[in-house]
Order: structure tokens, then C-alpha cells, then sequence
């Protein structure tokens, strides 16, 4: 082996060593950061594995927010197929209503769904993508189970 | 799901207004007059009515200029017909005025507050105060758009001005590239978002403003990130002129340089600006959220900053010569995905007001074909160009490569975690969200050998360099940071490892640069001691030391509480005692408000009496958080308003204490300057005008100098 071939062997080892740190770290950091989105009907359904850090996403049903002790408050999350009352403790942003989407970031404990964080970005007429397109997948379900509609104005 | 305007070319507006009142007004306008003749209509208009149709008028004609800025210098530069070269630098010119025409009657409308046009009607009203009905222009959709297209001409115009030491061929293909780039932008506008649509009667009121981007912040940042973002497009431009000549020249680098670094020096203060923004707007206090759109921004910047590095490589030393070449596409075309990213509405964002999917559809065409076609010219010229002088193994090129491979790297990390809910998508893996926390780990990682490495770039010898003497050099550097952590760690009792590490490193990178600079004075010959070059080079990285003491510190070390208080009630946060005095209403020019008296004391001592608000602006029910702060050199005092909470007048307050918050803007400020200060160097801009000189290895004495130059 030439001198010059050795070099160019032990830097392509080099790069394809980095290459491999860079993606094992990159898919690990991905994997540790990733939460998926569920809706209300989906957690009911069982689709969330146990113990699984997640986001939930819907509409804040109507009447539903009760305010606590402190900063604690608790609310309803919907699809209109299925409700989570979800519980939280600190402000809520500017943009949380009833009757307006939310998604918070949190996990199950026992039967409700404990935030650590909400968020509420939106204006009067938007919601966000994700949370239609899901809460869509629960309407056409519900109208191909022949089910009446669900009472829900999203503005859209 | 449609929630924009949509209009189609005649000027009829099937709107859906965000605002119910509006939207019914708009459908009860549409039914009276819908049997009504134009001609009536339009004597009902603002005189001088035709203004909006003139502007819009400008804007087609400068689509077609721009067309032929494209075609026809370019095309004269492959024949080698000088007259048709010739042509280029009149387009740009005239391009330029017609799209400033345009420009100055969009902004015009506003002022005017002509709400027959539809862009003015759903962007400002008659509340608005005129400096936010100035800076509406640039609110929406096709007035951003209109600014990106004003300042690329302003861009092209500079540089058909500054570059008559160039080869005429090269200069024309520059100026047709960048008329490719018009002609793209320009025909999305007239063809996807005409700002000028017409909404005939006019409404007697506008739609509001988002009041978010009712603020000073709105109206110095979006012009500032264009500057920087439509600033690369000629490093781009250079780029592929080179490749279309099939010539490197060693000069054309030079030249270039400077465009690159101010581009970049204004694209850091645009999103230092978006930073500073968000922090004290959005009222949650934080500078930074791996958003989607932050990101749009920050990997040109990232790739940016990596091609200012190589370039000086190219031109000193004549290496790394295609891989400028490819830095310089890819910053454009980072500029132009975020472009597609903040446009198109594709990733929910707090930016998404501005978005529509149908438009994604155009700038995603765009950006193929300018993607894949400065790609391909790339893979088939390129070969011709490449090639390099050695270096060892140790030398400043080394250094450079690896920066240039970590802010690269970065810049595909941040790219992957912005691009990965949308792959998710396409795999169907399920709706996926990448949290900051990746961000976060994978930057630092990347970033620490940065700063670890950079007190080392100027003390290494370009070619072969001589560790030992550079660490030699920095002994006193290291001994410093590690004294410095020691001491901070000692005194502030229990600082976060994190917080140790950022004094270590920023007092590394700081003391680092200044040992250059004291080095410098020594042992260069006076008057040759520091050209804006270098001075540029050692305030930038000054600027990184300053940036890596605000983030570390600020990050590990401040102190964020939501708490319910009542009137009179008081809360202690670091040194300092919080009181709430109670909320009161008050009234602003367009908005009602609930505002809070905080005062803060220290020692008995008020230190500041704070008036966080929460605004409603108008009709638009949006209810809108306005923090107070106490900033300050060493710390900021943060405070917002949450909600009132039951009937005793109690509220839930935010409170913040931050360390160091404003060294991270400080840091990019420095950056910023340094950017600026390094264009300014008279080298760049004397230009041997021989061309003979082409594609020569750099002279034995530019090598041979002691120091070197600057990185």
C-alpha cells in the first residue's frame, strides 16, 4: 500500500466514522425530542403507548375550564367524538378560549392528561393543521358509523 | 382549508375575512353592487383613482424587464456580443424604478389609506397610527413580497454600480442570474399575489393589523432579514456566473467577499432583531424557539457564515474552490426554502398568519428549478473549476475545513429536525413534532468545537501551521477561562454546570481574540497592523465569545415563575422582591388595556416600577400580552400579565429574572459590526483590472506574510 493510499484510507475511515457518530447521535437526539399528536379519541381508543410523553390536540369544549388552587386549572379537550379532561398549572397563553383548538404537551396520568405545556396558536378563524386534519378523521368516521354529527363550530 | 384572501386577476374578491363584521360587510358590498356599472364605481374611488392600477401596471412591466435582464445578457455573454451585453445594466436600472414605483404606490395606498385595495383593507384601518400603517406594507403576504423583490433590485442595482473593475462578460452573466431570480419572484406577484387587487366600492374601514406586529419590531425586522436573505442571492448570482464562464478568477473572489459579508452582517441583525422581538412581545420571555421559521432564518445564516470563511480560503489561497461555489448555492437556496417555508404555510408556525398552501405551490416550482438547476450546472461545470494549493495537515486551511464542516453540519441538523414532521407526513409515520430540546443538544454539540477551535484560526499559519507556538500563544487565555470559571463558581454559589462552562468558553474565545490582537500590535509594522479586515474578524469573534456568555448563562441561570398574586401581595426572585400594586384600564391610541403596576425593590430600595399590559386591540377581539422590563446590562426584569383570577382582584403574573439576556444580542451586534467593518476594507475593492492574472496561484508574497491575513 502506497503511502498516499494509506492516507486516503484512513481519512475515508475518518469521515465514515464521524458520519456514523453524527447520525447515531442525530437519530437518537431525534427520537428523544419527537412527540407525536393524538386526539382525544385516539388516546381513548388506545393508541398511545404507556407512559409515552405526547401532545394532545382539539378544541376546548364549552363551560368546561375549572380553575383551582393557585395556578392550577383543568379543562376538557374534544374531538367531538371523545373528551380528556386535561390538567395544567401555570398561565395559559393569550389565545386560550373555550370553543377554540389547543394543543398541550404532556402525558396520561391514570385517566387525565397531565400539560406541561399549552399552546394556543391560532386566530378566530384557524386551527391549527394538525388538529384539523385529526379532528377531521374523527368527524368521517363518525358519519360513515351513521352516527349523528358531532356539535362542534370550528370556524372553518 | 382556505383562510386567505383569494383573488383572481380581474380584482373580484371572494375573500374570507378573519373578522365577522367585515366579512358580512364584504358579502352585503358584493350584493349591492353587483349590477352596478364599473365606470360609476370607479368615480367613487379616492382620486387620484388610478394609482393602485399604475402600480400594479409598474409591476408587470417590470416583470417583463426582468425577463429580459435574464435573457438577453446572459445570451450575449455565451455569443460574445457585446451589444446585447450591453443591455443588462439599463434592465437592472430600469427594472429598479419600476418596482420602486410600484413600491412607493403600495406604501402610498396605505399612508392614503385607500381601502379599495384589498391588501390595504385587510392589513390597516383608520385607527391605525401611520407608522404601523408605513410598516403594514410589509405585514402581509404581497407586500413581503413586494419588499423582497425592491430589495434584490436594490441589491442589483448596487451591483451594476460597483463592479466596473470586473470582466464585462462576468459582470452581465452576475446581472442575468439575478434577473432569473426577479423574473421568479415578479411573476409569483403578479400571477399568485397581486398586492394591488382591488376591492371595488371601497370599504369605508380595514381589517386590523395583527396586533402582534403592531411594534417597532415589525417595522426594522422583516426589511433587515430580506437585506440578508436576498443579500446572498449575488454571492449565488457569482456563483453560478463563474460556473456558467467555466472561470474561477481569484479577483472575482475578492470582489465578492465583501457582498457576502454584508448580506450576512445584515441577515444576524435581522434575526437578532426577530430574537429581541419575540422575547419582549410574545411575552413568555424566551429569545429563541427552534420555531420553524426561526429556522428558515437561521440556516442561510449558518451556511452563510461557513462561506464567508471559505471564501477567504478561495481567495487567499485559491483552495477550496468548488466548495465556495456550492456554499454560495446552497446559502441562496436555504434563503429561498425559507422563503417556502414562511409562504407556503406548510409547518404550523407562530408565523403562519402570512400563509397560504396554494402559493407554496409556485415558490416550491421555483425553488426546484433554482435548486436543481444551479445543482446541475454545478455537477457539470464544476469539475473545471476545482482544484487548490496543499496544505498540511496543521494550517489554517485545516481549521477553516472544519469549521466550514460544523457550521455545514448545523445547518443540516436544523434542516432535518424543520424538514422531519413533514417527512413524517409523507411516510405517514403519524403527526410528528420535533421538540427544541434537539435543537438545542444537537447545536451545542456542534458549536462546542467551535468555540473551542477559534482563538486557534488566527494564530495558525496558512498552509503549515505550528501548534505548539498558536497554543503557546493562548496559555494565557486558557489559564483565564479556567480562573474565570473558578471564580464564578466560587462566588455565585451553585451555578449550573452549564452556566461554569459558559464562562469558561466565552472567556476562551474573548481573551483568545485579544491575545491576537495584542500579538497583532507587536509584531506588525505600524500602519499595517489592522486593516478593517482583520479588525472585522476580531470583533466578529469577540461578538461569538460575548453571544456564548449570554446564551450559557442566561440559559442556566434564569429564574422564571408563574404565580397568583393579589393586590398587595409580594413574591421574591433572586435579589429582588416583586410587588403587585394592582391592574388598572388605560387606553392606548387604537387599543383598550388592563395595565398592572409591578414595583421592585432591592434592599428596601425601589429598583423599578414595571407596567405589564394586556391590550385589545379595537375590534379585533385578540387580547395581546405587552411584558415590562427593567433591562439592564447585567440582568432584565421581566413581567406579564396572565389572567385575572376570580373576583378579588388577584392575577396570575409572570415573573422573570434573566442574567446576561442582553449579551446575546450584545454578542450578534459585535458579529454584525464585524460583518460590516470587514466589507469595508479598500482591499476588496481595488481590482487589478488585468485579467491575466486568472486562475494564477496567489503571489509567494501574500503567503509569506507573517501573521496572515484574517479569516
Amino acid at each position: 500500500m502506497t503511502p498516499t493510499r494509506k492516507r486516503r484510507l484512513i481519512a475515508v475511515g475518518l469521515i465514515l466514522l464521524a458520519v456514523g457518530v453524527a447520525t447515531t447521535l442525530t437519530v437518537f437526539a431525534l427520537q428523544q425530542n419527537m412527540t407525536y399528536l393524538y386526539t382525544p379519541s385516539e388516546i381513548l381508543a388506545g393508541k398511545v403507548p404507556a407512559d409515552a410523553r405526547f401532545r394532545i390536540g382539539g378544541m376546548v369544549k364549552d363551560q368546561s375550564i375549572e380553575r383551582g388552587q393557585s395556578l392550577t386549572v383543568a379543562f376538557v379537550v374534544t374531538d367531538g367524538d371523545g373528551d380528556m379532561r386535561v390538567e395544567y398549572e401555570g398561565i395559559l397563553p393569550d389565545l386560550f378560549r373555550e370553543k377554540q383548538s389547543v394543543i398541550a404537551t404532556g402525558s396520561m396520568q391514570g385517566d387525565r392528561f397531565v400539560a406541561t405545556e399549552v399552546l394556543a396558536k391560532h386566530d378566530e378563524n384557524y386551527i391549527p393543521r394538525d388538529v384539523a386534519e385529526a379532528m377531521a378523521k374523527a368527524h368521517e368516521k363518525h358519519v360513515k358509523e351513521g352516527n349523528e354529527e358531532p356539535e362542534m363550530e370550528n370556524g372553518q | 382549508m382556505r383562510r386567505r384572501a383569494s383573488i383572481d386577476l380581474n380584482g373580484n374578491c371572494a375573500t374570507i375575512f378573519p373578522h365577522p363584521a367585515l366579512r358580512a360587510t364584504f358579502s352585503r358590498r358584493e350584493k349591492e353592487t353587483s349590477d352596478l356599472q364599473l365606470p360609476i364605481l370607479y368615480s367613487q374611488l379616492k382620486n387620484p383613482a388610478m394609482l393602485p392600477e399604475l402600480g400594479q401596471f409598474a409591476l408587470i412591466l417590470a416583470l417583463l424587464v426582468s425577463a429580459v435582464q435574464f435573457v438577453v445578457p446572459i445570451l450575449g455573454a455565451h455569443l460574445g456580443n457585446r451589444a446585447l451585453m450591453a443591455v443588462a445594466r439599463p434592465a437592472a436600472n430600469v427594472q429598479f424604478v419600476l418596482v420602486a414605483i410600484a413600491f412607493a404606490l403600495l406604501t402610498w395606498a396605505f399612508l392614503d389609506q385607500d381601502f379599495s385595495v384589498v391588501y390595504v383593507a385587510q392589513h390597516s384601518n383608520l385607527a391605525l397610527p401611520w407608522y404601523y400603517r408605513f410598516s403594514a406594507v410589509w405585514g402581509g403576504h404581497e407586500g413581503s413580497l413586494l419588499l423582497w423583490i425592491l430589495i434584490l433590485s436594490m441589491w442589483t442595482i448596487a451591483v451594476s454600480l460597483l463592479s466596473r473593475s470586473l470582466p464585462e462578460d462576468f459582470v452581465v452573466r452576475v446581472l442575468g442570474v439575478l434577473g432569473f431570480v426577479s423574473l421568479g419572484f415578479l411573476s409569483f406577484t403578479v400571477l399568485t399575489s397581486n398586492p394591488f387587487a382591488r376591492h371595488i366600492p371601497g370599504l369605508a374601514d380595514g381589517n386590523d393589523l395583527n396586533p402582534v406586529l403592531q411594534d417597532f419590531g415589525l417595522i426594522v425586522h422583516p426589511p433587515m432579514l430580506y437585506m440578508g436573505y436576498v443579500g446572498f442571492s449575488v454571492a449565488f448570482a457569482f456563483a453560478i456566473a463563474a460556473l456558467l464562464g467555466g472561470k474561477l478568477d481569484n479577483q472575482w473572489v475578492r470582489w465578492s467577499r465583501p457582498w457576502t459579508n454584508v448580506a450576512w452582517a445584515f441577515l444576524t441583525l435581522g434575526i437578532a432583531l426577530g430574537s429581541w422581538w419575540a422575547y419582549y412581545e410574545l411575552g413568555w420571555g424566551g429569545w429563541w424557539f427552534w420555531d420553524p421559521v426561526e429556522n428558515a432564518s437561521f440556516m442561510p445564516w449558518l451556511v452563510g457564515s461557513a462561506l464567508i470563511h471559505s471564501q477567504a480560503v478561495t481567495e487567499k489561497r485559491g483552495s477550496f474552490r468548488a466548495w465556495t461555489l456550492l456554499l454560495a448555492i446552497f446559502a441562496f437556496s436555504l434563503s429561498l426554502l425559507g422563503t417556502f417555508l414562511v409562504r407556503s404555510g406548510v409547518l404550523t408556525s407562530v408565523h403562519s398568519f402570512a400563509s397560504d398552501p396554494e402559493r407554496g405551490l409556485y415558490i416550491l416550482a421555483f425553488l426546484s428549478v433554482t435548486v436543481g438547476g444551479s445543482l446541475l450546472i454545478y455537477a457539470l461545470r464544476a469539475p473545471k473549476l476545482a482544484g487548490g494549493e496543499p496544505f498540511a495537515g496543521m494550517s489554517r486551511e485545516t481549521l477553516l475545513l472544519i469549521n466550514n464542516l460544523l457550521f455545514t453540519c448545523a445547518a443540516a441538523m436544523v434542516l432535518l429536525g424543520t424538514l422531519y414532521p413533514l417527512i413524517g407526513e409523507v411516510f405517514d409515520l403519524g403527526r410528528i413534532s420535533v421538540g427544541p430540546p434537539y435543537f438545542g443538544f444537537m447545536f451545542m454539540l456542534l458549536m462546542a468545537p467551535i468555540a473551542l477551535l477559534v482563538p486557534f484560526g488566527p494564530f495558525m499559519k496558512w498552509r503549515q501551521g505550528d501548534v505548539r507556538a498558536a497554543f503557546k500563544a493562548l496559555r494565557p487565555a486558557l489559564g483565564l477561562a479556567l480562573a474565570a470559571a473558578l471564580v464564578a463558581w466560587l462566588i455565585t454559589d451553585h451555578l449550573p454546570l452549564k452556566g461554569v462552562v459558559g464562562v469558561a468558553l466565552a472567556i476562551w474565545v474573548g481573551a483568545g481574540i485579544t491575545l491576537y490582537a495584542i500579538a497583532r500590535w507587536r509584531n506588525a509594522p505600524p500602519g499595517g497592523r489592522f486593516t478593517p479586515e482583520m479588525l472585522g474578524m476580531i470583533c466578529a469573534h469577540f461578538g461569538f465569545a460575548v453571544f456564548i456568555a449570554g446564551v450559557l448563562v442566561t440559559e442556566s441561570t434564569s429564574v422564571e415563575k408563574d404565580l397568583r398574586l393579589e393586590r398587595g401581595e409580594t413574591a421574591v426572585v433572586g435579589a429582588y422582591t416583586f410587588r403587585f400594586d394592582g391592574v388598572a384600564h388605560t387606553e392606548g391610541p387604537n387599543f383598550i388595556a388592563d395595565e398592572g403596576t409591578i414595583t421592585v425593590l432591592r434592599n428596601d430600595k425601589t429598583v423599578s416600577v414595571l407596567h405589564p399590559q394586556k391590550r385589545q386591540y379595537g375590534k379585533n377581539t385578540q387580547i395581546q400580552t405587552e411584558s415590562a422590563i427593567d433591562p439592564g446590562f447585567t440582568r432584565d426584569l421581566y413581567v406579564a400579565l396572565g389572567e385575572p383570577l376570580g373576583d378579588a382582584g388577584a392575577w396570575s403574573v409572570r415573573i422573570y429574572h434573566k442574567p446576561f439576556i442582553r449579551w446575546i444580542w450584545l454578542g450578534a451586534l459585535f458579529m454584525m459590526l464585524g460583518g460590516f467593518v470587514a466589507a469595508a476594507d479598500r482591499r476588496f475593492r481595488v481590482v487589478r483590472e488585468s485579467s491575466a492574472a486568472a486562475d494564477e496561484p496567489p503571489s509567494p508574497a501574500a503567503t509569506a506574510r507573517p501573521a496572515g491575513q484574517n479569516s
